[in-house]
């Protein structure tokens, strides 16, 4: 089977090795500009490079070679470090991409010509590649579907496994919400026409692709904010170092350029900068590996900051559809008479709820009895009876909801018993949908039907509560029956009977107060409602439209995905903070290594200040310099996994990521640069 | 801007005709009902006026409990510190001499009895005041030159000696200008 | 217990027990509601919007604030340049005091427009008492305007979408009518029963009990102290300051002084409680400022307590601590919570010799002007800690995953990017112009030797500090510095003129920019800012930011004079 990869393994060797190579592509000075901190790098190791050569000419008053030599490799190190890390991360994502993108690879495809060589509807076969927006193919079963499109006719079942590593065919048709097909997936029965809806490379895995690999990657505003602080603090460290000559100068204390060049590398976020862009791509690939495709990366990020989620109640809160779960014959009705009716009722009923109610009755042994064909009359649904049924015999047996039966009842000059009238509110009022039958006009009983909530949906919700993010479950149930549901599935608040514009007005209504909403929807009446949700996921069986109004698609079909995606955007927020935090207060110990090394000579007091007690000034700030590059690495790592997000309050959160980064990021240099010292001093 | 201007200059003239006039002169009005009538209280002897309540004044002469070293010499004309910084080789020199100075006209003092106020300049040159030590410290050279019992100038450096503000805020401390008149007076 | 911890002890209780009541009563006024004082001060508010021709009902966005701040400070600094460079021939100048040179005018009209005060004349020699009339005024208006903006911001931090944010010249009165005003008068009779000077006459002169003829220095001096200290100005009447006798005439005005330099600073945090209804945020950022300064308070006490150790080596008793410098009636212990209050405040008055003050105090008084906002000047000292809240809401909003919101309101690119600018600036001022200052004295030691009245590491401490104390529009200094010439006048004046508006305009900006965004409701995934952990989170920022920015130049100067003591 053609699935793509979904390793763990942070470092695939054959991915280690094309980042390898293009940490080295990076040093390109054009390139590298993007990223200033590692630019400014970049030009002090070009500095160190220079005053390696003037020492090589005979130049004495900036200390030894080997010494300088070794700054100015560190320097670079520390750019190829940083680079190694957004080139992984760019492998991964482009790794995680091609094998999806493998699936669509030239595959014939039969194309319809409406007008051609021969006949009009001739079918020919091409190669996928050269489908257009607008043309028509045609798939049998056996087929590999060749491009993205929608059925204009027949039904299918198709394989998505390609795509969703999910191994159960689903049916796809024409019309309706369940009417898109992706390239790469197979037709497994039937046969059916598909209108091409995407120009080739531009469906949403190609501009995912093009995302990941940077060609059209945007920061986001928050990438904007972080960037322009860390600008500042930058700024800040080149007025001190550069002040430091002055100062130095009136304490008639020369200082190296090896000092300075060392003392503002260090001291400049390089740790953040490096890794800034790794972390970004990296969250798009996480979404990706959760099989949703992103339209920008601003989507994710935005996903972290959601407040009100929108979901549906079948398939995400509840298990597919309602199912009967008990008979209840009214008065004096027989039990078994009382089940057969039902079971008559429902026989021709091909819903989901027919189905139940003819299982379970079954399953109670009762056994549909020999209908002879002239002499029944299945009675469909419409829209004016609500209800529907199965004349037998001169028997008419009815079921439908408690107020159409009940018309029904009334007309024919009978009375509902009271047992029943009171059984159909307790079923209601338990969440439960009731069905009242009926035989020749005089009610017999009630069916009861029942939503069963998802197992462990209750504590998703909880955990979604702790996020500060509140959810709304829409449904088509009257409210009687959602409040039930939304009770005993926990979530927030519920939007009952709902029609396409309610959730559009709920929507809007969340964002007035300033909040952020997510939805997912898959039917082109959701796509307005899709649009104008912040983050709007579509599945990615859903139709064109809802594909193309929302910003990401789900893959699978899973409608919590919505639950991941916020996790995620959370994640790529926190790494940043975190991250940041870590490299500015990595600095305290960076000063205390590097300024005594810087005046120890002429102010011999300010070896107090030395309290790691390092070797030698040599030593102090080399082994500064040497843990400013390896920290790079270390944390590739964590940029690539992400911080994981534990629920458990804001507050809370940055107390535990304060006392991690923040403390952590103070106590860590002093122990590395301690033990890096005790190495570097056998030789400075 | 220049809708702003208008309103800013007159609500400045305001200002001026309020906080420099009406302000200035209520707190002036104020101060006749105060203790020498916001001039600066005066100390009399003999119907002379011979200093300030507050400012303190140049006493060296071995015969007068000494002030404070000052960086304007008394002169309240102004007013500074040395500004001398903690570890200024030259100002701890300065000291030095103060110390050394100090010793010769008090015999039969060491070192480690010498308040540092004595040899320090205070903050405004105008130091009015010596902690009790301060007073008492000079005291064998006074007894001897006065000829009078050490123990009369203890008592009377007690009584001149100012408590804390209210008993228990601040540090002990004796004016000089007063301590020293009522030496003069002991005759 | 040592009487001078106690009396120290009481004036920081006293502060926090009246801080509070007053904040509440800032709040009330600029809030609009009744207050007590208002059948008195209601009709004189009036008076002043009648005559200068003000509506006071009309609302400002923040730029309009903004423009009307700039143009009344542009007025009030033509008016001083003016006074101060011909006082010599104007009235009331028993003394025959000089007119102000032109370089000296500008220094010391920027010093008091931008309630710095730093003082390059002396008082009793270097301006007539109208030019002592005249800096008052600023002492009363420059600390209005420093108030009205901290109120416009505090208008802007509530919880809606607007972008009125009430009458810059209402502010502006109110502040000085309501809250300066009564308070000045409170402090200015005080002064004057204890023996402070309030008179026209000029010098008087006695024969000294030695036989010396002493000239004695007056004037109208205690209305201008008490606004010197309430209005966060510093800037003295005689040239010691608060450390000459009839400016500070004993351990009581030395308490009610001390305690009116951090009064109003330390309300404005009680008032922004009130007017938001945050009486939990009030708090917290209380108790980070708190810190803030008892951090610096409490090494310095121990410090000059202890004595200082090179006097300690020659042998003479320092029980009462380090004296040079000191005032033997305020004792070395209420020196250095002056010296504490008056540098974290932006005061910057002084009741002992800062130059002379043992290495880490004086090290401990520059990190006061560093961080200039533990309480920090009247209603600047709030800007500038709403700048660094800014920066750590942001930091803190990412980690705890969520795009940062101050308030309900997300905080953006460009919010960022002028809280950055305002955060760099001081930094960028001290270090560039100290470095400038270093630079010529290094390679010109002959030609600037009057620059320095310390060598070595204190000198560099002396440069450090003045350029720090302008930056901070404290006005204190390392006064051994020879300052009075045009390098430093017009260099500080450039310093205080730009570390005066840019800090007031970027926090307007950001606060009027945030007001017009869309109010987020709170939900459990926001960062709540009334809490303990986002109280460390700011003061941890702003300890990095200033320890980060300074920690070289301090290891240069007070440090390395600290650890040079064997």
């Amino acid at each position: 089977m053609s699935k793509h990869i979904r390793t763990n393994k942070l470092f695939e060797p054959s991915l280690v090795k094309e980042a390898l190579k293009q940490s080295f592509v990076k040093l390109n000075p054009r390139i590298l500009i993007h990223n200033p901190v590692m630019f400014t790098v970049e030009i002090g190791a070009v500095v160190m490079l220079a005053v390696c050569i003037w020492i090589w000419k005979g130049e004495k008053s900036q200390g030894s070679f080997l010494y300088n030599f070794l700054i100015f490799l560190i320097l670079l190190i520390t750019v190829l470090f940083a680079n190694f890390a957004e080139a992984i991360a760019e492998a991964r994502g482009k790794a995680q991409a091609d094998s999806l993108r493998k699936t669509r690879e030239d595959t014939p495809a039969k194309k319809i010509f409406a007008v051609g060589e021969i006949f009009t509807n001739e079918i020919k076969t091409v190669p996928s590649s050269q489908l257009r927006k607008g043309d028509y193919f045609m798939c049998e079963a056996g087929d590999i579907i060749p491009m993205d499109g929608e059925i204009v006719q027949g039904i299918a079942t198709i394989d998505e496994s390609a795509i969703t590593g999910e191994s159960a065919p689903v049916i796809r048709e024409a019309g309706g919400d369940k009417s898109s097909v992706t390239g790469g997936t197979k037709v497994l029965s039937d046969k059916i026409k598909v209108r091409v809806t995407t120009e080739p490379g531009e469906s949403f895995l190609d501009k995912m692709i093009a995302l990941v690999e940077g060609a059209s990657r945007q920061k986001t505003p928050n990438e904007i904010a972080l960037t322009i602080l860390l600008a500042g603090f930058t700024i800040i460290f080149i007025i001190v170092c550069v002040t430091l000559k002055p100062f130095g100068d009136y304490a008639s204390t020369p200082i190296t350029i090896a000092a300075f060049i060392s003392l503002f590398v260090c001291l400049i976020p390089t740790t953040i900068g490096g890794l800034l862009s790794a972390i970004g791509i990296a969250g798009m690939d996480r979404a990706l590996r959760a099989n949703v495709i992103t339209k920008s990366g601003k989507a994710v990020e935005t996903a972290g900051d959601l407040d009100t989620l929108l979901l549906d109640k079948t398939g995400t809160i509840t298990i597919g559809n309602r199912k009967a779960t008990n008979f209840w014959p009214g008065g004096t009705v027989d039990n078994y008479v009382f089940i057969e009716a039902c079971l008559l009722a429902s026989l021709a009923d091909e819903t989901p709820e027919g189905k139940s109610i003819v299982e379970l009755a079954s399953g109670k042994g009762i056994k549909p009895p020999d209908i002879r064909k002239d002499g029944a009359k299945f009675i469909e649904f419409t829209a004016e009876t609500r209800s529907s049924g199965i004349d037998l015999n001169g028997m008419k047996i009815r079921k439908g909801a408690f107020d159409s039966i009940r018309s029904i009842v009334v007309k024919a000059g009978n009375e509902i018993p009271v047992d029943v009238s009171d059984r159909v509110h307790v079923i209601a009022e338990n969440g439960g949908t009731p069905l009242v039958v009926s035989k020749d006009n005089v009610a017999l009983g009630v069916i009861e039907l029942q939503d069963i909530i998802k197992p462990g949906i209750q504590e998703r919700f909880q955990r979604l509560r702790k996020m500060g993010v509140k959810t709304v479950m829409v449904t088509g149930d009257n409210p009687l029956t959602a409040k039930y549901i939304a009770d005993k599935a926990g979530v927030d608040d519920f939007i009952a009977e709902a029609k396409p514009e309610d959730k559009m007005n709920y929507i809007r209504n969340e964002q007035t107060g300033g909040k952020l909403v997510a939805m997912m929807g898959d039917g082109t009446n959701d796509a307005p409602a899709l649009a104008q949700a912040d983050v709007g996921v579509a599945m990615n069986s859903g139709t064109q439209a809802a594909k193309e109004a929302g910003n990401m698609v789900d893959l699978d079909n899973d409608p919590t995905k919505l639950i991941e995606i916020v996790e995620i955007g959370k994640q790529l927020l926190m790494t940043r903070g975190t991250l940041t935090t870590f490299s500015i207060a990595n600095d305290v110990a960076k000063y205390f290594a590097i300024v005594p090394a810087l005046f120890i000579v002429s102010i011999p007091g300010l070896q107090s200040l030395n309290i790691m007690n390092l070797h030698s000034p040599e030593s102090a700030i080399l082994s500064a310099v040497i843990f400013n590059a390896i920290i790079i690495p270390l944390l590739i790592p964590l940029a690539l996994r992400g911080v994981t997000y534990r629920p458990i309050g804001a507050s809370a959160l940055l107390r535990r990521n304060l006392l991690i980064y923040g403390f952590g990021g103070i106590v860590v240099p002093f122990i590395g640069i301690k033990l890096i010292d005790l190495l570097v001093s056998t030789w400075f | 801007m220049r809708q702003h201007i208008l309103p800013a200059l007159r609500l400045t003239a305001v200002t001026i005709v309020f906080f420099c006039g009406i302000y200035t002169i209520f707190i002036l009005a104020i101060a006749q009902a105060a203790p020498g009538k916001g001039r600066g209280e005066t100390v009399t002897v003999n119907g002379k006026v011979v200093g300030f309540a507050l400012e303190g004044q140049n006493f060296n002469q071995d015969k007068y409990f000494w002030s404070r070293p000052s960086a304007v010499s008394y002169n309240a004309a102004g007013s500074a510190g040395s500004n001398k910084g903690p570890t200024n080789p030259d100002y701890l020199k300065q000291v030095q001499d103060r110390i050394d100075t100090f010793l010769v006209h008090n015999p039969g003092i060491k070192k480690a009895e010498i308040p540092s106020e004595l040899v320090t300049a205070s903050g405004s040159g105008l130091d009015p005041d010596l902690s009790p030590s301060g007073a008492k410290v000079q005291v064998k050279r006074i007894a001897a030159i006065r000829r009078i019992d050490e123990k009369v100038l203890i008592k009377l450096i007690d009584q001149h000696t100012d408590a804390p503000f209210l008993g228990i805020f601040g540090p002990n401390k004796v004016n000089v200008l007063k301590l020293n008149i009522a030496l003069d007076e002991l005759k | 217990m040592n009487t001078e911890i106690l009396g120290v002890l009481a004036m920081y209780g006293i502060l926090v027990l009246l801080a509070i009541p007053i904040g509440r009563y800032i709040g009330k006024v600029y809030a609009g509601e009744r207050t007590w004082p208002d059948p008195v001060l209601g009709p004189l508010d009036h008076v002043f919007f009648r005559l200068s021709g003000i509506k006071a009902d009309r609302d400002m966005n923040w730029k309009q604030h903004l423009v009307a701040l700039l143009t009344i400070n542009l007025v009030w600094f033509l008016f001083s340049m003016l006074m101060l460079m011909n006082m010599s021939w104007l009235p009331f100048n028993p003394d025959g005091n000089p007119s102000m040179s032109a370089d000296l005018a500008f220094n010391t009209t920027v010093s008091f427009v931008s309630n710095t005060n730093l003082q390059h004349y002396s008082g009793e020699s270097g301006v007539s008492y109208l030019g002592q009339l005249v800096l008052m005024l600023f002492q009363f208006v420059s600390a209005g305007t420093g108030m009205a903006a901290c109120a416009v911001v505090f208008n802007a931090m509530k919880e809606r979408t607007t972008e009125k944010l009430g009458n810059f010249y209402n502010y502006f009165i109110k502040s000085c009518t309501r809250i300066l005003l009564p308070l000045a008068i409170v402090v200015a009779i005080i002064l004057v029963f204890n023996g402070t000077p309030m008179t026209f006459q000029g010098k008087d002169s006695y024969i000294s009990m030695q036989g010396d003829t002493v000239q004695v220095s007056r004037g109208p001096a205690a209305a201008m102290i008490a606004i010197k200290q309430l209005g966060t100005n510093g800037g003295g009447f005689f040239g010691a300051n608060s450390a000459v006798p009839f400016e500070n005439p004993n351990y009581f005005t030395n308490m009610v002084e001390d305690i009116s330099i951090v009064l109003i600073p330390m309300a404005m945090v009680f008032a922004l409680g009130y007017i938001l209804k945050r009486r939990r945020l009030a708090w917290v950022i209380f108790g980070v400022m708190t810190i803030g300064f008892l951090c610096f308070l409490i090494p310095s006490l121990f410090y000059e307590m202890k004595g200082n150790p090179s006097i300690g080596h020659l042998g003479i008793s320092q029980s009462l601590g380090s004296m040079e410098g000191k005032e033997v009636r305020f004792g070395s212990a209420a020196s250095a919570f002056w010296g504490i209050t008056t540098t974290v405040t932006s005061n910057g008055s002084v009741n002992a010799m800062h130059d002379s003050f043992t290495p880490l105090t004086g090290m401990f008084t520059m990190l006061g002007m560093m961080v200039n906002s533990f309480y920090g000047g009247v209603g600047v000292g709030f800007l500038n800690f709403y700048v660094y809240m800014i920066i750590a809401v942001f930091i803190s909003g990412l980690m705890v995953g969520r795009t940062p919101e101050f308030l309900g309101k997300k905080i953006e690119a460009k919010e960022m990017k002028i809280a950055t600018m305002v955060a760099l600036l001081h930094t960028f001022l001290i270090l560039s112009f100290t470095a400038l200052s270093s630079h010529l004295f290094a390679a010109h030691p002959q030609e600037y030797a009057g620059w320095l009245n310390n060598p070595g590491n204190h000198g560099f401490s002396e440069m450090l500090y003045e350029y720090t104390s302008s930056s901070a529009n404290n006005g204190s200094g390392f006064e051994g510095l020879g300052d009075g010439v045009p390098f430093w006048n017009i260099t500080c004046g450039i310093v205080m003129l730009l570390s005066r508006f840019i800090p007031i305009v970027g926090p307007v900006a950001i606060a009027g920019i945030l007001a017009k965004k869309k109010y987020i409701p709170e939900s459990a995934g926001t960062l709540k800012t009334d809490t303990t952990t986002f109280g460390i989170m700011v003061f941890a920022v702003i300890a990095i930011v200033v320890a980060l920015s300074f920690f070289p130049a301090l290891s240069l100067g007070p440090l390395a004079e600290f650890f040079g003591v064997k």
